[in-house]
């Protein structure tokens, strides 16, 4: 143990533990803005400054170890003015347009602001015109950006990804892809977590809130909605309920007073996809023992981050994937047939919108494998976040709601869909259904959880021995199915590097592209607990605990799916509507033409988009290519604008310098 | 080599001898760590700047992410993007240089060159920048052409001396 002493105070932590965290396991809190515990602790910021006694300068308390003996003083009044000033600098070139921005209230800055007790902004200078970047995802406003560097340690060191990181120098400093590049032109693979970790508006989801609006007021409409397993555990994080809180019932009757006309849940096309999946798993197998040409191990298709990432990375190996659509998907292309014809309606009447805990859904919905008929699967999709921020901009008291039920019949699910939100769920309701199917047994482990893939190491993996099986599978008698679970770029991209030397050991992988899975997607809301994770895991569990039929196969509205419209699971009609195929892109998108660009402008130039006119997304084929490519002209003549710009600034400072030398040379004269 | 540079996209034949250069320099210092700047210098050697094909030829090659390499071109302003002339001139503006008239080189020769600081003539025959000392205070105002100094340079001579790059 250390001692030392803080406020006057004398405490004893552990060694290793730093100035902040010593302080504040003893009641201070030190005000602090880019640190983030366990993930981002560079000091950027400089914020959580203290006064160290004996020490030259103030110091980042943050990174700053506890040492035997110190002396500190986190109140005084030199590291108290020098937190005031640091926090003017970091205004002077911050857009503050606080009101119209989507992070007003929930705006880290903001907050600091009140607590720094910063009453006057005495910088006022030149202001950086930086890129507002908007993806068919992801939004990027750079002159929000405080340069935290957040979100760069999330892409690089949590994901792997890479896509973000700092470019050019000084006072042109911006984070983002290489070479100014939009977004949507590279090989981000959207899965938002830079989103959920930046601490103003700089990073947030591309808005599909005015055209969801848009389409509820549309009397010509109906609009159907739908929500993944990862809502129900998180939305009220938005209401102030306790991280994990199940607020499935008051979600469905929030909806409903939006004016949703349908209000299905996407936990009945997760039961489908077991259905799919593990038909589509059991067939390679089978070709794999038979000595058919079978691709092994085959890798889940739910995670739309998940599949862009290898489509960029691993684009040889696609047909490991599940051909498998991802569940809301599948549900749209349902509502848009089976669900159209039971009612009367023509596809293009009905508008779906799914709420999901994900930036990458947007995304996928506009790829054109996404549609049938030329009609989209899923016309919009909502973050978690955006819901929230629906439900209180339509006056509902989500408090005061009671519980209600999804509709039918598209709204019914069993407890291994609930467990498709959290990482090793989908390969659990799989195993569920698949062991029994096989040898006519319910899955052997406690309480149909298998334990060694739940929990959030960084790669999991099981074996099940398959004995005594029914007759329709005896070439599986004996069989060792070996399955892996990771979530996370980096995870998969171990498992992927397997595949790629052909060392794969395994013959199911379950992939997901946020770390944790989809309770910790990037559309979910921000969170200060640190024990979110566990808790929307807990969340899920009982969420499917609580239900009577817990393996997809048991759920009779799928059984009535396919009895009156699928007819079975690989159907021509299943594959018709419910499988897809992937894209190769590359490293660098050098293998398509595809991008997922909605705009690109300066700052400067920045317009409002009238109300009504919602952004038509064209993410695909000739015209937003040819606009990107006009976009990527201007971008480049902007850079050089701005380049010159720079060095006559520099010129004019050398020119005052100059003229205050000269002044002082005058000075120095005058007493001769 | 050319399976090195299968990875190279946008690559003509004629760059093919200057990636297979950039491969070779990059096998060399591959497993080092902290060598990228290193490597940045060299290509740019070899190729005269470092324009994005050529980023995503080293960021894959290395396997890092192309963000970071771009971050590092951008942060240092001896890394160029864009192509560069045959001859680079930097005036010195340096405190001395600038009291000395340092600043009526760089308007003269923006007059006889044609273009602004920090870009190329339309011949590629000369990239013009500005330096913040060179080191040659005494001999103010200076300026550099490539590796050779300029001392106490009378602006009415500039253009007998950009004259002479002409010549040979």
């Amino acid at each position: 143990m250390i001692n030392l002493v803080i406020n006057g105070k004398p405490i004893s932590v552990a060694e290793g533990t730093t100035i902040m965290n010593a302080a504040k396991a003893h009641n201070i809190s030190i005000p602090n803005l880019c640190y983030l515990e366990g993930i981002h602790k560079i000091g950027s910021c400089r914020i959580c400054v203290v006064e160290v006694k004996g020490a030259k300068t103030l110091q980042a308390s943050c990174m700053t170890m506890a040492a035997e003996g110190m002396e500190v003083n986190t109140n005084s009044d030199k590291a108290r003015k020098a937190r005031k000033v640091l926090y003017e600098l970091l205004l002077s070139d911050h857009s503050k347009d606080c009101l119209s921005c989507k992070r007003n209230q929930t705006c880290e800055l903001q907050e600091l602001g009140k607590t720094l007790g910063i009453e006057e902004t005495r910088f006022e200078g030149a202001h950086s015109d930086h890129v507002i970047d908007t993806s068919v995802s992801i939004t990027r406003d750079m002159s929000k950006c405080i340069l935290c560097r957040r979100c760069v340690t999330v892409c690089n060191q949590v994901q792997g990804a890479g896509i973000l990181n700092a470019q050019n120098r000084g006072f042109s400093t911006v984070i983002g892809p290489a070479m100014d590049l939009p977004l949507g032109t590279v090989n981000c693979v959207f899965c938002g977590q830079c989103t959920v970790v930046c601490p103003v508006g700089a990073l947030k989801e591309t808005d599909s809130i005015q055209s969801v609006w848009a389409a509820l007021n549309d009397k010509n409409k109906r609009v159907v909605v739908q929500v993944a397993p990862a809502i129900r555990v998180a939305l009220g994080d938005e209401f102030g309920f306790e991280p994990g809180t199940q607020v499935t019932g008051k979600l469905a009757a929030a909806l409903r007073a939006l004016g949703f006309n349908d209000v299905f849940d996407t936990n009945f096309a997760a039961d489908l996809t077991i259905m799919e999946e593990g038909t589509e798993l059991l067939g390679r197998i089978k070709s794999a023992l038979t000595g058919e040409p079978a691709v092994l191990p085959m890798i889940t298709s739910c995670s739309p981050g998940w599949i862009k990432h290898i489509e960029h990375t691993y684009p040889e190996h696609l047909d490991n994937l599940s051909s498998c659509k991802s569940p809301h998907t599948m549900l749209g292309a349902l509502v848009k047939s089976y669900y159209a014809e039971k009612i009367g309606a023509k596809p293009q009447d009905l508008f779906v919108v799914s709420v999901m805990p994900c930036t990458a859904k947007k995304t996928e919905i506009a790829r054109n494998e996404m549609k049938n008929d030329g009609v989209p699967n899923v016309d919009a999709v909502l973050t978690t976040r955006e819901l929230a921020s629906m439900i209180k901009e339509g006056g509902i008291d989500f408090k005061g709601l009671p519980d209600e039920e999804f509709d039918s019949p598209l709204g019914m699910s069993t407890g291994a869909a609930d467990i498709f939100g959290m990482t090793g769920g989908v390969m659990e309701a799989a195993l569920r259904t698949v062991y029994e199917i096989i040898t006519g047994r319910e899955l052997p482990f406690d309480g149909l959880h298998v334990t060694p893939i739940e929990g959030f190491d960084q790669v999991k993996e099981a074996t099940v021995k398959l004995e005594n099986v029914v007759d329709e599978y005896k070439f599986l008698e004996g069989v060792e199915v070996k399955v892996a679970v990771t979530s996370g770029v980096r995870g998969a991209n171990i498992l992927m590097d397997q595949i790629a030397k052909g060392e794969s050991p395994y013959h199911f992988i379950e992939v997901m592209g946020c770390p944790g899975g989809c309770i910790m997607g990037g559309g979910q809301p921000r969170s200060s607990d640190p024990d979110v994770r566990t808790k929307r895991l807990k969340g899920i569990l009982a969420e499917d605990e609580g239900k009577a039929l817990r393996k997809s196969h048991t759920n009779p509205y799928v059984t009535e799916m396919y009895e009156q419209f699928l007819e079975h699971p690989n159907s021509h009609k299943s594959h018709d509507l419910l499988h897809t195929h992937y894209v190769k892109r590359g490293e660098f998108n050098e293998l398509t033409d595809e991008e997922f660009v909605v705009d690109t402008l300066r700052s400067s130039k920045k317009l409002r988009v009238p109300i009504g006119s919602i952004p038509d997304y064209c993410p695909s084929g000739q015209s937003s290519n040819r606009k990107m490519h006009e976009d990527l002209e201007s971008v480049k003549i902007l850079a050089l604008e701005a380049e010159n710009t720079r060095v006559k600034k520099e010129l004019d400072d050398a020119l005052e310098t100059v003229d205050l030398l000269k002044k002082v040379i005058v000075n120095n004269k005058k007493p001769k | 080599m050319s399976d090195k540079i299968a990875k190279c996209t946008g690559c003509t034949q004629k760059d093919e001898k200057k990636y297979g250069e950039i491969a070779d320099i990059i096998d060399l210092y591959k497993d080092k760590e902290g060598s990228l700047i290193q490597i940045l210098h060299l290509a740019q050697e070899v190729y005269g700047y470092l324009p994005l094909d050529v980023q995503k030829f080293i960021a894959s090659s290395l396997q890092i992410p192309l963000s970071e390499v771009s971050g590092v071109i951008t942060f240092y302003s001896f890394f160029s993007t864009t192509p560069r002339g045959e001859h680079t001139i930097r005036v010195c503006l340096g405190t001395a240089c600038y009291v000395r008239g340092g600043k009526k080189l760089v308007e003269r020769l923006q007059d006889i060159l044609g273009i602004q600081i920090g870009e190329t003539t339309e011949d590629a025959k000369f990239t013009f920048e500005i330096a913040r000392c060179i080191g040659a205070c005494g001999l103010a105002p200076a300026m550099m052409i490539d590796k050779v100094v300029y001392k106490q340079v009378n602006v009415n001579k500039l253009e007998s001396i950009i004259s002479k790059y002409y010549e040979s």
